[in-house]
């Protein structure tokens, strides 16, 4: 199978600080790919390297088969960008902005018109033509924004947390757009760091501190997922969540309604009846009840268990 | 042609924004004009119309063209005849009169003696302005006088040297460039570090256009906005102040156009090294100033220290102040300031150099 993009080592340093440190990727062609982490996670970084606006400290990236940034140039012909924040021209229209970035991608005449017509058309923008970019809703510039990046038909799209300013049914509209592409064909790398655009991922690598802490199909993680989860319920949740922090074995306690949702080490030996004899004196009408992981749990396990500090604030809490 | 289509379209897209820009427009026809006419009008050297009180103790005719000559002249406005010193002097104290001229009785003998004077003059030395306009006045057509018994009309020696009229003559030109300096580099400087703050540069940087379209899409507009503005100085300051173009109009231009390249590359260079907006403008206020002080508008260039002069050389504005003063006010032509152009056209290729070095399609 041959790959959209490749990274070996790839590492970038902002002075002392480390956003990304050191991470191999191997990205399939038509795909959707995600990058789920928090913020300074180093999910911008590393997109941003890929398309050759900075240069990595080490490592090596390689993007539709060239090494950038030394072939940039080529790679930018055949990629589109949507950045984090919207950057097309606020004082300018949405046709006015379509028929820039056709000029931009140096598209002729007839071109133009076809494909500023067919991405109208196809984001639901026909309404909106004559409006300045500025005045349009959160939901109504992304689409404009997916539009203009793929108004010369990329083969590779960089989405850099493209949803984080948009209601929920325009998100979901956004996610079917994206397959839609998927199906002619174009990669998809999208950062996010919602649960459920992760989960929509073909494909997913969870970043944490510029380092990829797992990788794999969402399904996949869940299954092989680093920990034991369990679900609690009982009358005094708070009684319930002091007693079970103090257990060694439990790595993670989250309160979901009525229910505690308690991730414990995998190698814990019968999970079930320590944190039943623990809740026992507080709680005696507890239940303990183990349950599949979700990609939640994946990323708290990815992420906060690694971290000492993290667990033991969790801890003391 | 793609190459070419890039460019226009970046520059279409800049003029386009900037029609859009209310403000800015306005900032491009306001600032000539009213600089204009604030250093028209307001920098004047000039006095006109100050009030007068005459106090003729000599009552002949020969007095009586004197004061008629002296408010030929326009300097002196309204003239009241007093009959005494002491009512010229209460005048003058509350101010209802700025200049007392007090003719002697034996106005005639003293003027065919020629030793002693024969016209007083006092003046309100609260206002030193007035002073040497006073000393002037009265200097002059006495000594005319003293010489010819048939009394020449000094009337017309005084409209020939017309301090008012210099005073415009040589501002509108230099002020041609201190406007041009003003607006094209904070302009520009602006123009491309907007597009960095609002992130649109991000993502033009990810697209095939390079660094030269970019750039020159970017300074074209302005290039013309240049030439506007150059055009309404040069026609408001004909309007209002009578300030002929002695030289070759395409020399003047060519000249200009040149100047404008010039501050366009140091607005571009400026907007390398500023990230925000309000960095570029305090940046190219910082080479204003100088500007304005030391090319030689506000202070003849030769009285200044060594140090200063140096520096001077560095600025654009002393070198296009030396042009257009050259073509508009002496006739000069733009091919015999082979120094001058030298200079500014190594600033634009230094300045230039240095921003495409610095601009790269890239963030870090």
């Amino acid at each position: 199978m041959s790959f959209a993009i490749t990274a070996r080592g790839l590492a970038r340093h902002f002075g002392k600080v480390i956003a990304v440190d050191g991470i191999d990727l191997d990205i399939p062609r038509a795909q959707i790919y995600g990058f789920l982490g928090p913020n300074g996670s180093g999910k911008s970084t590393t997109i941003r390297m890929m398309c050759g606006l900075l240069v990595p400290t080490r490592g090596t990236v390689n993007v539709l088969g060239h090494s950038v940034p030394r072939e940039s140039e080529v790679v930018r012909r055949k990629l589109g960008y949507m950045t984090q924040r919207f950057s097309l021209w606020e004082d300018l229209t949405v046709n006015e902005n379509l028929d820039f970035m056709c000029r931009v991608y140096g598209l002729n005449r007839a071109l133009r018109r076809a494909r500023i017509a067919d991405r109208i058309a196809g984001y639901d923008l026909a309404q909106l033509v004559g409006q300045r970019a500025g005045t349009l809703s959160g939901g109504e510039r992304q689409r404009l924004a997916l539009a203009a990046a793929t108004l010369h038909d990329p083969e590779l799209l960089l989405l850099d947390e493209p949803t984080s300013a948009v209601d929920p049914q325009s998100r979901r509209d956004f996610w079917e757009n994206l397959f839609a592409l998927v199906a002619r064909g174009t990669t998809i790398l999208v950062s996010t760091h919602y649960m459920d655009e992760a989960e929509r991922c073909h494909r997913l690598a969870i970043l944490d501190h510029g380092r990829i802490a797992a990788e794999g199909e969402p399904k996949q993680l869940a299954r092989d997922i680093d920990a034991t989860v369990l679900e609690i319920s009982c009358a005094d949740l708070v009684a319930a969540r002091r007693a079970l922090a103090t257990l060694p074995a439990v790595r993670s306690i989250a309160q979901l309604g009525h229910r505690l949702r308690v991730l414990v080490h995998r190698d814990a030996h019968a999970p079930e009846a320590e944190l039943r004899a623990a809740l026992a004196p507080h709680c005696p009408d507890a239940g303990v009840e183990r349950v599949g992981a979700s990609l939640e749990d994946v990323f708290v396990a990815a992420t906060r268990l690694r971290n000492g500090v993290a667990d033991g604030a969790e801890r003391a809490a | 042609m793609k190459w070419l289509d890039r460019l226009y379209a970046i520059a279409a897209k800049e003029v386009r924004q900037l029609a859009r820009d209310r403000i800015t427009v306005g900032l491009i026809v306001g600032i000539p004009a009213i600089q204009l006419l604030l250093f028209g009008y307001a920098i004047n050297f000039d006095v006109r119309g100050v009030s007068t009180a005459v106090l003729d103790q000599s009552q002949t005719s020969l007095s009586r063209r004197l004061v008629g000559d002296l408010r030929a002249t326009q300097v002196l406005g309204e003239v009241r005849q007093v009959r005494s010193e002491q009512e010229l002097r209460e005048l003058i104290q509350r101010g209802d009169a700025n200049v007392g001229i007090v003719i002697a009785p034996d106005l005639e003998r003293r003027i065919a003696d020629g030793d002693r004077a024969a016209l007083q003059i006092l003046v309100d030395g609260s206002q030193p302005a007035l002073e040497n306009v006073a000393e002037g006045l009265g200097a002059v057509p006495l000594l005319r006088r003293a010489g010819a018994r048939a009394p020449p009309r000094p009337v017309e020696i005084l409209v020939a040297y017309n301090p008012g009229k210099r005073t415009a003559v040589q501002i509108v030109p230099a002020l041609c460039g201190v406007i041009l300096t003003m607006t094209m580099v904070i302009f520009t400087a602006s123009a491309i570090v907007r597009e960095r703050e609002r992130g649109n540069l991000e993502l033009l940087i990810t697209t095939p256009v390079s660094v030269g379209q970019l750039m020159a899409g970017k300074l074209l507009p302005y290039v013309v906005i240049g030439l506007i503005q150059t055009t309404l100085i040069l026609v408001l300051g004909y309007w209002l102040f009578d300030v002929p173009v002695t030289g070759s109009l395409l020399d003047l231009y060519l000249g200009a156009l040149l100047f404008i390249a010039a501050s366009l590359s140091l607005g571009l260079f400026l907007s390398t090294l500023a990230q925000t907006q309000f960095q570029a403008i305090q940046m190219a206020l910082v080479m204003m100033l100088p500007s304005i002080l030391m090319s030689g508008f506000m202070f003849p260039f030769e009285g200044m220290p060594k140090i200063a002069q140096l520096i001077a050389q560095l600025l654009p504005l002393t070198h296009f102040n030396e042009i257009i003063r050259g073509i508009v006010l002496r006739g000069a032509r733009l091919a015999d300031m082979g120094p001058e152009i030298a200079k500014l056209a190594a600033f634009l290729a230094v300045m230039l150099t240095l921003s495409v070095a610095r601009f790269r399609k890239r963030l870090d």
